[in-house]
């Protein structure tokens, strides 16, 4: 089972670390990284490999959606089947 | 990898333009609850509907999380209690309206569907005894919807049945004039009605309907609003290529999600309605989608084309998403539950005439209306007559929810709160249809229902 994990907002140092270490922490594997700028604000899209989580997949979500508000981030983890099922026949 | 413009415009979806799951509905069958005895009848329903949905809310918060979605409402469906209810007493009816109110409360629910009557021929006792108490059932209810069906393509309509609910729509308007009528929002008249509709107020589990099963409505005015901003000055040709797609990704969220509740739950999965549902929140209108289409305003003349046009491709591109499409599947152009319609209604662009007009094409009817609260029994029989012969003659489903509120006229707005939203009273036509609904008997069916 694989989550996308994005993460949006201002651009500071150590975003990736912050997210990664979040992940490393509850046995996310983080599989690919990309990043974008979409009108005017950082993007950056992770994809990891959950289906050794720790926690169930709702307090994974919770928790990173958390770290995020800390730091002024929008992070959101969402199954990736959502986007399977909308942009794939 | 997943494509990241694909990624971005998923989130984009649901975060900017409000794409939503308007409804997860669990219809569950009441038939093993009949009892000859009121009290063993309410504790069998009050039962058997705690128990098959107990699971309901806590695996919608689950798929929301997983696939971080917002699942808006989850609901419950049921049989028509007249059906189950058989020759109890009017009162009966109450208690039972009541134990489903309970039900829907324990469960943690926002509807419960099913407290209805199918009577598109004739009425039995039970359909009578029900309609009689339902203005007091759902003033004495807080999440109890509530239908009738007085029409069908097949039957004709029962004029006897249109002038019971011009009755009864102004006795719940009056019940609960302290609340904005509000009674009246939870009640719909309806020809053709569907048996797998998950939207309220009108959803019951049909007769025809497995013992339980689930059923999925999806949202997106704002989607395709944005869609067709995006698409600029292009051709109708164009315009519905880009409905059609739009509408398809929004219908795989609903399948995803209709599947993944229907597997959790372990209930089969019914139909996916595909539905544009606006709510009052501003970005959420199907009045704005036909203004972006390059209407002024919503009720202009042309209004009637563009909602044919966005309505046939919504099931165009919808269909092919789903394994199974069924309930309402249109656009929803409920006044009070849509920013664009209320804006059109309070400067007059909008008339209850052209809702009329536009309900010929689009999937339900005239919905969300508050009219001045003396507007007189006769004059509401006479709309609901004239939207049901739509859904008649044209073989489709057509509904009726007005709001004739108490102690309002036209000037004055009524609110509702939450997805209900608020209405300007709109004006009606007064002369009499007094002559013409008091000959009571049945309009018989149309020569193209004879299709056998």
């Amino acid at each position: 089972m694989k989550a996308v994990i994005t993460v949006t907002g201002k651009d500071s140092v150590g975003i990736i670390a912050l997210v990664s270490s979040e992940c490393a922490v509850y046995d996310a594997n983080i599989l690919e990284i990309s990043q974008s700028v979409l009108s005017e604000y950082f993007a950056m899209i992770m994809l990891a490999d959950v289906s050794r989580l720790k926690i169930p997949f709702g307090d994974f979500a919770d928790k990173l959606n958390k770290l995020g508000a800390e730091r002024g981030l929008d992070i959101h983890v969402m199954h990736e089947d959502i986007f399977n099922s909308m942009h794939r026949i | 990898m997943l494509n990241t413009s694909d990624i971005l415009e998923t989130i984009n979806m649901i975060r900017q333009e409000k794409l939503d799951i308007r409804t997860i509905t669990m219809g569950i069958s009441l038939f093993d609850c009949v009892s000859e005895d009121e009290n063993r009848l309410c504790d069998k329903i009050y039962d058997k509907i705690t128990k098959t949905a107990r699971d309901l809310v806590p695996v919608g918060e689950q798929i929301e999380k997983q696939y971080g979605i917002p699942i808006v409402n989850k609901r419950v469906s049921v049989t028509p209690i007249s059906l189950v209810g058989g020759d109890i007493s009017p009162e009966g009816y109450i208690k039972v309206a009541k134990t489903l109110d309970r039900a829907a409360a324990e469960l943690g629910i926002n509807f419960i569907g099913g407290f209805s009557a199918l009577v598109h021929k004739g009425a039995t006792k039970g359909a009578k005894n029900l309609i009689s108490v339902i203005p007091e059932a759902l003033a004495e209810t807080n999440m109890v919807c509530s239908s009738v069906n007085v029409a069908s393509t097949k039957a004709g309509i029962n004029m006897d049945a249109v002038a019971e609910m011009g009755r009864v729509i102004k006795r719940a308007a009056y019940l609960t004039r302290d609340n904005s009528s509000m009674a009246c929002a939870k009640l719909v008249v309806f020809a053709n009605v569907p048996e797998d509709n998950p939207f309220m107020a009108g959803a019951f589990h049909g007769v025809g309907e497995p013992e339980c099963v689930i059923n999925v409505g999806v949202s997106g005015p704002g989607v395709v609003s944005s869609a067709i901003k995006r698409a600029g000055d292009c051709d109708l040709s164009a315009l519905a290529e880009v409905i059609k797609r739009t509408a398809f990704k929004i219908t795989r969220v609903g399948q995803l999600v209709a599947g993944e509740a229907a597997k959790r739950l372990g209930v089969p999965f019914g139909i996916v309605d595909l539905s544009l549902a606006p709510t009052p929140a501003i970005g959420d209108s199907v009045a704005h989608i036909l203004e972006e289409m390059g209407l002024e305003r919503c009720g202009a003349h042309g209004t009637t084309a563009c909602l044919a046009m966005l309505n046939d491709a919504v099931k165009k591109g919808g269909v092919m998403a789903s394994s199974h499409v069924g309930g309402l599947s249109g656009a929803f152009i409920p006044v009070s539950e849509d920013a664009g319609m209320i804006a059109a209604a309070e400067c007059g662009a909008l008339t209850l005439e052209k809702l009329e007009a536009m309900t010929a094409v689009c999937s339900v009817g005239l919905d969300m209306i508050a009219i001045p609260g003396d507007t007189s029994e006769d004059v509401i029989c006479g709309i609901i007559a004239d939207e049901i012969s739509i859904g008649v003659v044209n073989t489709k489903t057509t509904a009726v929810r007005l709001i004739p509120a108490y102690g309002k006229n036209v000037g004055d707005s009524v609110s509702f709160g939450g997805l209900l939203g608020y209405a300007p009273i709109m004006p009606v036509n007064g002369y009499s249809p007094a002559r013409f609904i008091s000959r009571g008997g049945r309009v018989p069916a149309p020569i193209h229902s004879l299709k056998n």
